[in-house]
């Protein structure tokens, strides 16, 4: 085999498939070097065939997951099909078929920097919105909050460093609060509820079989996945900062934490409020934010989850937060359908308003009364403390 | 090419209808020795796939169910303790030594082997369907790694087994639950989407030789608009094989005879309530219209 490669990386084909590979991985596929090894003596072995039989077979080699399957045609053909350029267009990201831009501006980091941001062209609307209310009218509607008090700042004031890390630590206890839940699988425990029986024999056998040290098994206890729906709409727009901090806190702890945002429609950001370079990450939120703060259609963005992630996303531990004001622009009957469809599906559904919190606002909405009779937890969340009084709640689900 | 052909041929000869990407994708881990990963919803065949595929191969297939809280003691080996107990109480009289005794108890025959451990120590090597993975649990994906890249098992008191024969091993999935990169990249992929019109009407013309071409065609185009409708549960070929014999059982010649009895033999495709009151006698005429 080792020979056969050698031969092989002569030739300039060898050298395109590489370069084809490299143009998956820069978008988002995670091939690694032994995978490129059999693709190239694969091909090597076999004698020539169709472009088409090649590509279903490099698809079955190269694609993991339903995205890359479906999305492997259009790489396919960018690369193979733009004659005369060499594999460091690839890396150049000229083609067209490459949707992150090439320049990665940090995004992110402007989220939280009072309103300085928004320079760039291609930066989202959010950042400039955000940035002026912070400073601008908005402020006048403040009524809840004491702002003497850190942990009493209505939440849309929050554009301090020190803050935003406790907007994380407490993303990270209210994950801790809903932990636990129970399991069927066994594993060693000193004071488990059964006998485990091959620990017990194995440990038998120097006393010629007499079992006198028991061991016991119990059952783990098994964490909860969280489900968090982040309204990113124009009336959100003063905690969508916030509460975006928030869910890069849950994604990032131990805890299995599923984010998604919605605004006309329903985007999950959960691999790209995970990813590690947070440069990177941020331009994908950001073009996934395309939109932020336009109108709400809270209805159609739920009936999105429930159509093509539900099935993945959710099982019997599942607990679904979700973060609105509840100003929408759909009817509230589909609303209602919708969430009673999730209802069936996780263990608790959570609400949390951050309007609750302002004096002498009632969720008179017809949609948040079309929702208030399927929702387990109705709470407010406009300071950090509010959001820190669920944590009992939660426990006790 | 000639190989893929003849897989096609092959298991299109035993009534497995294959769609040609399922085809290239079963040859490539043939070829290549490697498990083959098989995504998609539930009913596009794909555990037939494997069944299927031991059939052309004329191997065992062996067949593990996951589901949660499956560990290793009822997916790779388990001792037979209560026969351990007894041998060593039968034994306790003679004059044998501790560890021949250890010995003698801890040999193949108190040995109960599990799919994982048969599969691989078969004398020919078989097809090892490891069926619905995501409903087992992360830790069990880790176990299966060892052996999907090795072909090897440890047993603490026996040692290593090595596998006499490769298994060819097919995975399916319906991704409930996202499986690990670690997992997925030592396999070969294939989504497997639901089977256009003319491949599901070979299928039914396949599976039920008794069957009307005509009928077969609207039944078939019918459950393809039915796919397209907002449904819960889409119909999965089990399920329109379900309903074309219900359909010819009535005794119904074309879908517009009798939309009464078509209507109420539709439980046979939906199988959730919101469903089955969201297809209503006007859906019905109209997906007949079209299909027709």
């Amino acid at each position: 085999m080792a020979t056969a490669t050698h031969q092989n990386k002569t030739t300039p084909l060898t050298g395109r498939i590489v370069g084809f590979i490299d143009h998956l991985r820069i978008n988002g596929y995670k091939v690694g070097t032994q995978e490129s090894r059999i693709v190239v003596e694969h091909l090597g072995r076999r004698p020539p065939a169709a472009l088409s039989h090649i590509r279903q077979e490099l698809k079955i080699l190269l694609a993991c997951g339903k995205e890359e399957w479906q999305n492997f045609d259009d790489l396919f053909e960018a690369y193979w099909q733009t004659s005369g350029r060499r594999r460091d267009m690839a890396q150049k990201t000229a083609s067209p078929d490459i949707r992150k831009p090439p320049k990665q501006t940090p995004i992110w980091q402007n989220h939280f920097d009072d309103g300085t941001s928004g320079s760039g062209k291609d930066t989202p609307q959010i950042e400039t919105e955000a940035g002026k209310d912070v400073s601008g009218e908005a402020t006048g509607r403040l009524v809840a909050a004491n702002t003497s008090v850190l942990q009493k700042t209505d939440l849309k004031n929050i554009v301090d460093p020190d803050e935003i890390r406790a907007a994380e630590a407490l993303a990270l206890r209210l994950a801790s609060a809903m932990r636990y839940r129970l399991s069927r699988r066994h594993q060693p425990s000193r004071h488990g509820s059964r006998i485990d029986l091959r620990r017990t024999i194995r440990a038998a056998l120097p006393c010629g079989g007499e079992p006198i040290d028991l061991y016991r098994r119990c059952v783990p206890h098994r964490p909860v996945h969280i489900l968090l729906f982040l309204d990113v709409s124009g009336s959100m727009k003063h905690y969508s900062r916030f509460f975006l901090q928030f869910a890069k806190g849950m994604v990032c702890s131990w805890i299995h934490t599923d984010a998604y945002i919605f605004h006309t429609r329903l985007i999950r950001v959960t691999d790209a409020v995970r990813d590690k370079n947070s440069a990177r990450a941020m331009t994908r939120l950001a073009l996934m934010a395309e939109g932020f703060g336009g109108g709400t259609r809270l209805g159609d963005s739920l009936a999105t989850f429930n159509r093509h992630y539900a099935k993945r996303a959710v099982n019997s531990r599942t607990v679904a937060i979700i973060v609105s004001d509840g100003y929408d622009t759909g009817t509230p009957e589909n609303l209602a359908s919708e969430l009673a469809r999730m209802k069936k599906r996780v263990r608790k559904l959570v609400w949390l308003n951050p309007l609750l919190g302002w004096q002498n606002y009632q969720p008179v909405t017809a949609a948040m009364q079309a929702a208030q009779p399927h929702i387990d937890h109705f709470a407010a969340a406009n300071t950090l403390e509010s959001v820190a009084q669920l944590e009992p709640h939660l426990a006790a689900m | 090419m000639t190989m893929n052909t003849d897989i096609t041929s092959s298991l299109s000869a035993i009534g497995y209808l294959a769609d040609p990407q399922l085809a290239v994708a079963l040859q490539l881990a043939l070829d290549l020795q490697r498990p083959l990963l098989l995504e998609g919803e539930a009913g596009v065949g794909k555990t037939e796939t494997a069944k299927a595929l031991a059939q052309v191969l004329g191997t065992n297939l062996i067949r593990l169910q996951c589901y949660e809280g499956l560990d290793s003691t009822a997916a790779i080996y388990e001792w037979n303790y209560q026969k351990q107990l007894l041998a060593i109480r039968a034994r306790e009289h003679d004059a044998v030594s501790a560890e021949s005794i250890e010995k003698h108890i801890f040999s193949e025959d108190f040995l109960l082997k599990r799919p994982l451990l048969e599969a691989i120590s078969q004398e020919q090597s078989p097809v090892l369907l490891i069926d619905e993975i995501d409903r087992a649990d992360e830790e069990f994906e880790a176990y299966l790694l060892e052996i999907l890249s090795e072909f090897q098992i440890s047993i603490p008191e026996l040692g290593t087994v090595h596998a006499t024969a490769k298994p060819q091993v097919i995975l399916t999935s319906n991704g409930t639950r996202e499986l690990s990169d670690a997992l997925r990249r030592r396999c070969l992929y294939t989504y497997v989407e639901f089977p256009d019109h003319k491949r599901e009407l070979d299928i039914v013309l396949a599976r039920l030789p008794g069957i009307e071409r005509e009928l077969a065609n609207q039944l078939t185009g019918f459950v393809q608009q039915l796919r397209k409708e907002d449904l819960e549960k889409k119909p999965g070929i089990a399920e329109t094989l379900d309903w074309a014999a219900a359909i010819t059982g009535l005794g119904i010649t074309a879908l517009s005879d009798d939309l009464d009895k078509v209507t109420a033999s539709l439980i046979c495709l939906l199988k959730t309530e919101p469903d089955i009151k969201s297809v209503t006698r006007e859906v019905v005429s109209r997906l007949a219209g079209k299909a027709a």
